[in-house]
């Protein structure tokens, strides 16, 4: 048996209670007069229905006599009288049933929700060439007018002050002022490429919605401002002895 | 008899139609093929343009519209993919002007630098794409992370971007030596210390990294070839699988 949703068991049962309610009080009002109302005393129709469709019908009736009177003109609304459905009416007159309710469903069965989609020829490829080619002119320009760097020539003997590693690098340097070599170059940076790795594994939360993800966005946030900060003050604020020095008064102690 | 006088455009239409019609030319191009004579802005071709080329190994015929919105994405991903492909090109060009021998490297470079055409410009686009890749990889992760894009389906191809990364530093952190220059030394020569303070392996792993006790000849080989042949050898890999997965994960993550 079909389950009827609940939203429309109870629309029905409210319509069937305010029916009861409508045919008891004319009842109660009208006792002699309730020659309409006792037939309709045990119909779910409203009243006011009833004495409608009977009207209707008297009506039929009346234009039926009327064509039968009026023999040659009336052709065309006799036809159309003819063609008046057929009152066909169920156990207690009523003129409609419902059959039965059945979700959308249990008879379509939607396999994936339809997304909403775009050739990839023109729409995407077209945004891939732009890029690319903004790209291109973008490094093409800037290496016309700065040059990579070319130091002496390489001097085993002879260590500039300061030795930096290269920028991406330049956050693990800072991190060796502050803790032992092993635990900076080794433990911390293998154990960051650890987490990363694993991040999906630890993050259960199926939300992609920023709203729903503060923690780990936050979490993020913080270990990437973290690792900005130390590469930034590696790359500009130390200078001879990986001492700290303002750029602005000492110059600059970084090659790219 | 006279014959009429073709203008210049017929005879170039002309020429196009005949080439266009031409065996060669339809071996070349396939159906569907903008190229191809006739080709007309319909749904049907516009599939074709991807499934009739090498482009449907990268992209499949249709997208969700939301992936093409430049705001999403930013296209770091793919151009990430660029300045891979860039740095191949250059690196290449750079490739025949070099010789990795302490005796010859900076030599070769200066020389490159000076007396090659656009050897200069090639070198400067080499390394400045280098530093900008280590940088849209790095804010690749950024935004995939900022998606939610690692929650399932796609956590396996989050960790293939993590190894991605660590490629990408690999690559950068090997071609910085080459030049060898002041720079180049010294940048390693932190590096490898750091690498030298592996626990238990501590010594062994800077032997293999240096070819030997101290940075030389042997080391300027070993990282050559780790930098134009090893490392992207391994990248190229875990780049088709990083494709391929995208796809086979549903395309791009999204919308939030």
């Amino acid at each position: 048996m079909t389950e009827i949703p609940e939203h429309l068991r109870k629309r029905a049962e409210a319509a069937r209670e305010k029916a009861a309610q409508q045919s008891a009080a004319p009842a109660e009002e009208a006792a002699p007069a309730a020659e309409a109302a006792a037939p309709a005393g045990d119909s779910r129709i409203p009243a006011h229905l009833l004495e409608r469709s009977k009207s209707a019908k008297s009506k039929g009736a009346a234009t039926e006599t009327a064509v039968a009177t009026s023999a040659g003109g009336g052709v065309a609304t006799a036809v159309a009288t003819a063609a008046a459905p057929p009152t066909a009416t169920g156990p207690g007159g009523h003129t409609q049933r419902l059959l039965t309710v059945v979700k959308a469903g249990s008879i379509q069965d939607v396999k994936s929700v339809p997304v909403d989609k775009v050739h990839t020829w023109p729409h995407l490829l077209a945004v891939e060439f732009v890029a690319s080619l903004l790209m291109f002119a973008f490094v093409m320009i800037f290496s016309i007018f700065m040059n990579a760097p070319l130091l002496a020539l390489a001097n085993i003997n002879q260590t500039p002050n300061p030795s930096k590693a290269p920028w991406y690098f330049l956050g693990l340097q800072e991190l060796l002022t502050m803790f032992h070599p092993m635990v900076a170059g080794v433990t911390i940076p293998g154990m960051g490429i650890f987490l990363l790795i694993l991040a999906p594994y630890i993050d259960r939360n199926p939300s992609n919605k920023p709203e729903d993800r503060k923690f780990a966005i936050s979490l993020f946030t913080v270990q990437m401002m973290f690792w900005a900060v130390l590469v930034v003050i590696g790359s500009f604020f130390r200078g001879p002895g990986f001492n700290f020095v303002a750029p602005w008064t000492a110059g600059l102690f970084f090659e790219l | 008899m006279e014959r009429p006088k073709k203008s210049p455009a017929d005879r170039v239409s002309e020429l196009v139609d005949k080439t266009q019609g031409s065996q060669a030319w339809n071996s070349i191009f396939r159906p569907g093929s903008v190229f191809r004579k006739g080709y007309t802005d319909s749904p049907r071709n516009r599939s074709y343009v991807i499934m009739n080329s090498v482009l449907y190994h990268l992209h499949p015929v249709k997208v969700k519209r939301h992936a093409v919105k430049v705001s999403y994405t930013l296209c770091l991903g793919g151009l990430s993919f660029f300045l891979f492909i860039l740095l191949t090109v250059t690196g290449i060009f750079l490739m025949f002007f070099y010789r990795p021998t302490a005796a010859q490297a900076w030599n070769d470079i200066y020389t490159l630098q000076t007396s090659v055409t656009f050897g200069l410009l090639m070198r400067n686009m080499h390394r400045w794409a280098a530093h900008l890749m280590v940088l849209s990889v790095f804010l690749h992760m950024a935004r995939v992370f900022y998606h939610g894009a690692y929650k399932p389906p796609r956590e396996f191809n989050w960790v293939i971007g993590v190894i991605l990364l660590t490629l990408t530093l690999l690559l950068s952190f090997t071609g910085y030596l080459l030049p060898w220059d002041q720079l180049a030394l010294w940048a390693v020569t932190v590096g490898t210390n750091m690498m030298g303070y592996t626990p238990v392996f501590g010594n062994q792993v800077r032997f293999v990294l240096l070819g030997g006790k101290e940075i030389g000849t042997d080391t300027l080989l070993r990282w050559y070839v780790l930098h134009v042949l090893f490392v992207p050898f391994v990248t190229v890999i875990f780049l088709a699988i990083h494709f391929w997965r995208v796809r086979k994960d549903g395309g791009i993550s999204g919308p939030l």
